[in-house]
């Protein structure tokens, strides 16, 4: 009450405060909401014909033809894969990093900090180094007849344990590989941020509950399954989401490994993925296919998050 | 009869406490393994960029990897930093980083203020509204921001670098929050006293949320490090080139014969401030990250 009393003589203060911020987001953000649902239901629209005094059909031919587009199905396929297998697989990980970190005493500021490096780094540069770490040095186009002079240091050590080599990301290599490569960056890419969350979340566990339960002799496994993850659901259903979301918005580590061909250099853009498809029809200037394809990648988000919310309302204990 | 027994059950507690013990170790030991086998998984790729980029060329493509260069080249530093144009790129991610936080922490300031501190109709919904673009993916921003920047002529600028992201709804809220903690009766003295609230937001407000202003700034300069879609579809004339797309730009090839101890030299580089700011700053990079969840 005394608060507002003291306001109100100048009810204008709060928006010359407000004013900065609320004209570039009316400029960057408001309109351009506006502006995609518009030219997304204008058909085949085009911000070069538009200029040029071309009409276009109100109607949803925008979606309808994405949707039929081979590919851009190819990249909702790479990147819904993307997504469920990154997903599960760093969470996993994560979760029994953060469960062992939080066991021990003995290193574990130094092993904490060490897995938190990969966080702070530009996923275009070390792109480049995973990419050096699985490129076969040599073989340039995919002659048979051609030396491979060296395999990569992934290919080194796989062929130390006795295994072959595999052609992962090069020349006539095979999709498999290809998504192989990128799950295993991504993942590499996505731990820091989920063990640190999970971490934080298992230092606020209190440790009544353990106490308790080792009084009980209760077995390790029980403890985890039982105590651990249920307290830690509301952390776990966190990371996932913005994982998934993360996942679905996959773009800049393909462009580190692959460069901007987006694939292996017989098959350009096969591991282009939704993100991908809106600036290349962008820069084709098609824009109300770009804009179609935004509102389905929004759409997908939103579904994905709003499923996950529903599902964590029921299982996770708050 | 009664002591054999009790002395029967003290052994077997004995052997049972000793087993137990025995296997705590034995767990504790393998939590250290996997720890530590992890962790040279996750630091495997930074030894190799290093490493690597110390190689000759001819050392790189043995077919016996070595794991510590024969001959030391840190020609390949200055060789990477020449072909990638990096001062350049540095300097320009530098200015377009400094003169983004600045402004934005102005901007993200003095609206926490508005939300946290003063009244007026309609907060909530706006507030609440905010919140809801925080929703949306960048992507369906930028198809028509980057219409706008071309009509309003602001291809290859700075400009177009700095002002389209100055605005950040989450930090606006963490800011807010932050603020929302300061108690209200330090306000209410501050105005007793006469003091005007532009003062009492810089001599209180912006003292005591400084953790957060940094954490706000360093996501901020890490995000101009790391922005890569932006510059390269607005600003990728060699003029205003960021330190991303100058470095995919100028290494364009990732397979096949590259020469790679140049190629890790110019990534090293790139990687190398980052690493400084984890090293001096990581207190607040981790709390500013966990509050977040956002890369950069």
């Amino acid at each position: 009450m005394a608060n507002s009393m003291v306001e109100s003589r100048n009810p204008w203060k709060a928006w010359i405060y407000l004013s900065p911020a609320l004209v570039l987001l009316l400029v960057f953000t408001v309109w351009p909401i506006i502006n995609t649902v518009r030219m997304a239901l204008l058909e085949n629209y085009s911000g070069l014909k538009a200029v040029g005094g071309m009409t276009f059909k109100f109607g949803i031919g925008n979606f309808t033809k994405v949707l039929k587009y081979k590919k851009f199905l190819q990249c909702m396929k790479n990147t819904v894969i993307i997504c469920f297998l990154t997903v599960p697989i760093s969470t996993m990980l994560a979760l029994l990093i953060a469960v062992a970190l939080n066991s021990i005493k003995w290193l574990q500021k130094f092993l904490q900090t060490i897995f938190f490096l990969p966080y702070v780094t530009n996923s275009i540069a070390i792109g480049m180094v995973f990419a050096a770490m699985f490129n076969i040095v040599g073989s340039f186009y995919g002659t048979e007849n051609e030396l491979i002079v060296t395999a990569g240091i992934i290919n080194n050590v796989i062929e130390f344990f006795g295994g072959k080599a595999v052609n992962w990301i090069n020349y006539g290599s095979t999709y498999t590989a290809n998504i192989t490569v990128m799950v295993i960056y991504i993942v590499w890419n996505a731990l820091p941020f989920k063990i640190l969350i999970l971490l934080g979340g298992l230092q606020s566990v209190n440790k009544q509950y353990y106490d308790a339960a080792k009084v009980d002799g209760t077995s390790r496994r029980r403890i985890f399954r039982r105590i651990t993850v249920p307290l830690l659901s509301p952390m776990i259903a966190y990371v996932v989401i913005t994982g998934f979301i993360g996942g679905f918005k996959e773009y800049t580590s393909i462009v580190g490994i692959f460069g901007e061909s987006m694939g292996p250099a017989d098959d350009a853009g096969r591991l282009n993925t939704m993100v991908g498809f809106i600036y290349d029809s962008l820069s084709t200037n098609n824009q109300g296919r770009a804009s179609a394809a935004a509102l389905i990648l929004f759409g997908l988000i939103l579904v994905v998050t709003l499923a996950q919310l529903y599902v964590s309302k029921k299982r996770v204990h708050y | 009869m009664a002591a054999a027994d009790a002395v029967m059950h003290e052994r077997n507690m004995q052997k049972e406490t000793s087993r137990t013990l025995f296997m705590a170790k034995a767990v504790k030991v393998l939590v250290y393994v996997f720890l530590i086998f992890m962790g040279v998984i996750v630091l495997f790729p930074f030894y190799w960029m290093i490493v690597s980029s110390l190689k000759t060329l001819t050392e790189y493509r043995m077919s016996v990897p070595t794991f510590f260069p024969r001959r030391v080249m840190f020609s390949n530093y200055a060789d990477a930093f020449r072909t990638a144009n990096l001062g350049r790129l540095f300097l320009n991610t530098l200015y377009v980083g400094l003169i983004s936080t600045i402004l934005s922490l102005v901007i993200t300031i003095l609206s926490a203020f508005a939300f946290a501190r003063l009244e007026f109709k309609g907060k909530n919904i706006l507030f609440a509204g905010l919140l809801a673009t925080m929703m949306i993916p960048g992507e369906l921003f930028t198809i028509t921001n980057y219409q706008t920047v071309t009509n309003l002529g602001w291809i290859n600028t700075y400009t177009v670098l700095i002002v389209p992201f100055l605005v950040s709804v989450f930090y606006i809220y963490l800011l807010r929050q932050n603020f929302l903690q300061i108690p209200n009766e330090l306000y209410l003295a501050a105005k007793v006293d006469g003091t005007s609230d532009f003062k009492y937001l810089c001599k209180v407000m912006i003292p005591l949320s400084l953790p957060t202003l940094i954490s706000i700034t360093i996501l901020k300069m890490m995000g101009a490090w790391n922005s890569y879609i932006w510059p390269r579809l607005v600003a990728n004339d060699p003029a205003h080139r960021m330190v991303t797309n100058g470095l995919r730009n100028a290494f364009k090839d990732t397979t096949g014969d590259v020469n790679y101890p140049v190629q890790m030299a110019a990534v090293a580089l790139v990687s190398a401030p980052l690493f400084m700011v984890f090293i001096f700053l990581r207190k607040y990079i981790m709390k500013g990250v966990s509050r977040s969840g956002i890369k950069g």
